[in-house]
């Protein structure tokens, strides 16, 4: 049986790739096994935890329940593509000062759904922030150094605008 | 550096996803295995066809029950014990034809990837015999035909009891006898990180790199469990994505290791999915307790007695230690002269009960606090006057296990910061007579922990320091950090022995049997106390070492004391030499050169009992069956704190579970086959962000005589005061008590209804 393959050709963090991957592949898997961006977690594969958290022009998806093929002609981030030659972005940098960080599986996912919620630039209430966030879970943390973390970040933002 | 808020050592790996989990290192080419599970919940595989499966291409090996070392192994995370009677028992087999459980272990297939294994599973055909599945253990404790092991006739792993004084004329001589009994539900860990590990053969050793909380129990049950030389398994372990127990037991890895000699040592990888993390790992036992206790008319308890009936599961795993850890809880904390304990652990035909988070205690402290409310209120008395009334004040030990003591003791302080913080006395008032559909309470409950296992197990631990050319020092340990922070914690201590910057301490994170000292990793809340008494003298060791060849190189007539200071040298309150420059002389003197290090294996004869408390404000929607928190805060005494930041952290995450098992979270078994019917985490309710209310952790910081820098339990406490605490506050916000978790909107719906506070219809009737 000749297994079928499909040329996937997207943007991630900032580089052209192009990979021929398996039609039911997911892009968790093409991110981890193929390109070896072990920050993208699996948690749960069906999308619910949020380990796998990535992001796709501008919007967090579950990159476990998204197909490979679909990132076509698409712009994808990871938590790799955050740092720049050892300097941190500044939610990464408040993950560490607040103690939002413990056994640090669920941390990428974390930080990429908190950057998207940052770029996005609203300033929200905290009960705001949970629920944008609660598409993570995480079983270390009781979440409260995470929340403290983004509504620093947030603060931060609208104080410099 | 000891009390400091230092970020964690691995902080920087963390958010920027560089540090290694056990899946981001497996090696490319690496077969994947997959688990064939049984789809009955109890009886014998017939037969088994796997020839369909063996053709299909790609899939490299098939095994069955029938392949596997036919002994039994043990699979728990204790030290293991020379003598015969204290081994854990042995009752697994990597694989089985003996179904013991929905899910059980019946055959693996080998394949090049992941879709190739699971569709072999699909060809696998098995014929069943089926027997009558039980799920209840105290219907299971009747027997079974068969019983679920054979050499257990009636289903009960074990039974233990212990008596103080005479509880029945200390009921006798009571003015008021109060029985309640309490059940609580099968919990899991859900770590976010599934367990998995990947292993090959180098020569004639067999390499398992896994998601473990212990590495050096691991290889000593792969070899257990293969019936080779321990010596022959070499167990790596990276960071993990969490254990909170589960990981404190051997899980698949001697399935692992067997499944690579299959294929000639080439790499497998084994990695389970959230289904089977839930169903075929371990879960916290759900336990039915039965509660006596007799008071006089001051409210001084006279006697008490506890029964408790856990519920093993099909396999031994830890076993009757849980149970047991309850009854030993029993006896502390509170002055009692006439004491009575039992309790069984049973065997049924569902998920396997194992470690979690404080090991049997937040089971026993939710039976043991609730009844503490219920004997105030049977009294009218204030449910914390109660408690202070007959909580032991100041040192205590355990009757039986003497080493066992509270060293220090905070829990009358503990309770006067969380009274203070949730306006106790105000609240209790304010709240006593409401009416309407919205209604508040506030609750408290308390705990006590022990640090370590001494003297019920062993508590040993090994440390290695070495001092590099530049004048920094490695720091090695078989202790593992597991999320807690223990490498942070680790380094602090290091430096402050040693006077250096954290900086300068260079720990080692992944532990490597074949080069790690012993130890015997993350649970009991030990690593602090346990491998911090082993770090601290290993760097005393270092020191004096150091001090020692600092002599060879200073003038004979230098007879002032040495000591370390920052990287120096000093000779009584002068630099005599830097570190740095004594480090290349020991490694480069021509004369006299000699590196050193120090080495220690440190076995701890002693425990102390961490406490402290959680308050809750509740507001309860009774048409709705809800409950708000409104505020928590937990209290605890453990000791001097290493890490101010880290401990708030194991606080706030501890307190997340403990909300979770008051509220909502439940493995939900089917009836009929004991399947689980939530085991995933979109219908297993944890605690979201959303559901989490903003929490309060506090401390009251004695300085422990027994701990090693003043410290005491930390790690697991936090997770056992928070679901009796939000019951009593319920319990006062609605007359009703609760005594079964979790505190579902159905069952309070029904308890209010049955109450008349709401209608049938969802009416309010007052």
């Amino acid at each position: 049986m000749k297994k079928e393959r499909v040329l996937v050709q997207c943007t991630v963090n900032g580089k052209e790739v192009a990979e021929y991957v398996d039609p039911g592949e997911s892009l968790l898997e093409m991110l981890r096994n193929r390109l070896g961006l072990t920050s993208v977690k699996k948690g749960c594969e069906v999308g619910e935890c949020g380990a796998c958290t990535v992001i796709v022009d501008g919007e967090t998806i579950d990159s476990c329940i998204y197909l490979a093929v679909w990132a076509e002609g698409r712009n994808i981030r990871t938590l790799e593509g955050l740092e720049k030659n050892g300097e941190l972005t500044r939610i990464q940098e408040a993950f560490i000062e607040e103690g939002a960080v413990q056994c640090g599986f669920c941390t990428p996912g974390f930080i990429m759904s908190a950057t998207v919620l940052l770029e996005k630039g609203e300033v929200l209430t905290r009960e705001a922030i949970k629920k944008q966030m609660s598409g993570n879970l995480c079983r270390c943390t009781g979440y409260q150094n995470i929340v403290n973390a983004v509504e620093k970040v947030m603060k931060e933002n609208a104080d410099q605008k | 550096m000891i009390g400091k808020s230092v970020p964690r050592v691995d902080a920087y790996e963390k958010v920027t996803g560089r540090a290694k989990f056990t899946d981001d290192m497996v090696p490319p080419g690496c077969l994947v295995a997959k688990v064939y599970h049984a789809a009955i919940g109890n009886g014998i595989v017939k037969s088994i066809d796997t020839s369909e499966a063996e053709a299909l291409e790609g899939v490299v090996k098939v095994v069955t029950f029938k392949d596997v070392p036919d002994h039994c192994y043990p699979t728990p995370g204790h030290p293991w014990s020379v003598e015969p009677a204290h081994q854990d028992v042995a009752d697994r087999n990597i694989l089985t034809g003996r179904i013991r459980y929905y899910g059980d272990d019946i055959a693996a297939v080998v394949a090049e990837d992941e879709r190739t294994a699971v569709r072999a599973l699909k060809l696998i055909k098995v014929e069943y015999e089926e027997y009558p599945v039980e799920i209840h253990p105290r219907k299971s404790m009747y027997g079974s035909h068969p019983p679920i092991h054979f050499d257990k006739k009636d289903n009960v792993l074990n039974r233990t009891n212990f008596f103080i004084g005479n509880v029945d004329e200390g009921l006798e001589q009571s003015d008021t006898v109060v029985k309640r009994s309490y059940k609580t539900s099968m919990v899991q860990h859900c770590h976010l990180e599934n367990p998995v590990s990947f292993a090959y053969m180098e020569k004639d050793r067999i390499v398992v790199v896994t998601s473990t909380q212990i590495p050096h129990i691991v290889r000593r049950v792969i070899g257990q469990a293969l019936g080779i030389p321990w010596g022959r398994v070499r167990v790596i372990k990276p960071y993990i994505g969490g254990g909170f127990g589960n990981k404190q037991d051997v899980l698949y890895e001697p399935l692992n290791a067997f499944l690579t000699m299959q294929v000639g040592g080439r790499p497998v990888k084994l990695e389970l999915t959230r289904e089977e993390t839930f169903c075929n790992t371990r879960t916290r036992h759900a336990i039915e307790y039965d509660l006596t206790a007799g008071v006089d008319k001051e409210g001084r308890l006279l006697a008490k007695d506890m029964e408790a009936y856990s519920n093993q599961g099909a396999y031994a795993s830890h076993g009757h230690a849980i149970a047991a850890n309850g009854l030993t809880a029993w006896r502390l904390q509170y002055a009692c002269p006439n004491i009575r304990g039992e309790a069984y652990t049973i065997y049924t035909n569902t998920p396997v009960g194992g470690a979690m988070r404080a090991y049997g205690i937040p089971e026993a402290a939710f039976a043991i606090e609730c009844f503490m409310d219920d004997i105030a209120a049977e009294i009218h008395m204030d449910p914390l006057e109660f408690r202070r009334k007959n909580l032991i004040r100041g040192y205590y030990e355990d009757a039986y296990l003497k080493p066992i003591a509270a060293n220090s003791n905070g829990i009358f302080q503990c309770l006067e910061k969380g009274a203070e913080y949730i306006r106790w006395e105000e609240k209790r008032k304010e709240y006593a007579a409401q009416t309407g559909n919205i209604r508040r309470g506030v609750g408290v409950a308390l705990f006590c922990y022990k640090t370590g296992v001494w003297p019920i197990s062993l508590e040993i631990a090994g440390a290695r320091m070495s001092l590099n050319q530049d004048g920094s020092v490695q720091l090695q340990l078989g202790a593992t950090e597991i999320g807690q922070g223990a490498d942070t914690v680790f380094t602090q201590m290091a430096a402050e022995t040693l006077h250096l910057e954290m900086k300068d301490i260079h720990i080692v994170t992944v532990q490597d049997t074949d080069v790690t000292p012993f130890d015997t990793g993350a649970y009991a809340s030990r690593q602090s106390f346990i491998t911090g008494t082993a770090v601290k003298q290993c760097a005393e060791q270092l020191r004096d070492k150091i001090l020692a060849y600092a002599k060879t190189l200073l003038p004979k007539e230098e007879t002032r004391e040495l000591s370390l200071d920052h990287g120096w040298i000093l000779a009584g309150d002068e630099e005599a030499i830097s570190l740095g420059a004594l480090a290349q002389e020991c490694y480069y003197s021509l004369t006299n050169s000699s590196v050193i290090t120090a080495e220690v294996s440190t076995q701890v004869k002693k425990n102390t009992i961490a406490t402290g408390c959680c308050f809750a404000e509740v507001e309860v929607d009774l048409k709705l069956g809800q409950i708000k928190i409104l505020h928590i805060i937990n209290v605890h005494d453990s000791g001097r704190l290493l890490n101010p930041q880290l401990a708030e952290m194991q606080v706030h995450g501890g307190m997340s579970m403990g909300m979770g098992y008051g509220l909502s979270e439940q493995l939900i078994l089917d009836e009929k086959t004991g399947r689980p019917l939530n085991g995933n985490l979109l219908d297993y309710k944890l605690m979201t962000a959303l559901d989490t209310p903003d929490m309060e952790a506090e401390f009251v910081e004695l300085n422990d005589p027994v701990g090693p820098y003043g410290n005491k339990a930390l790690g697991e406490p936090p997770a056992i005061p928070g679901a009796p605490a939000i019951r009593n506050a319920v319990l006062h916000a609605t007359g009703v008590a609760f005594n079964e978790i979790p505190l579902t909107p159905q069952r309070l719906i029904k308890a209010f209804t049955e109450a008349g506070l709401i209608g049938k219809e969802g009416e309010q009737h007052v």
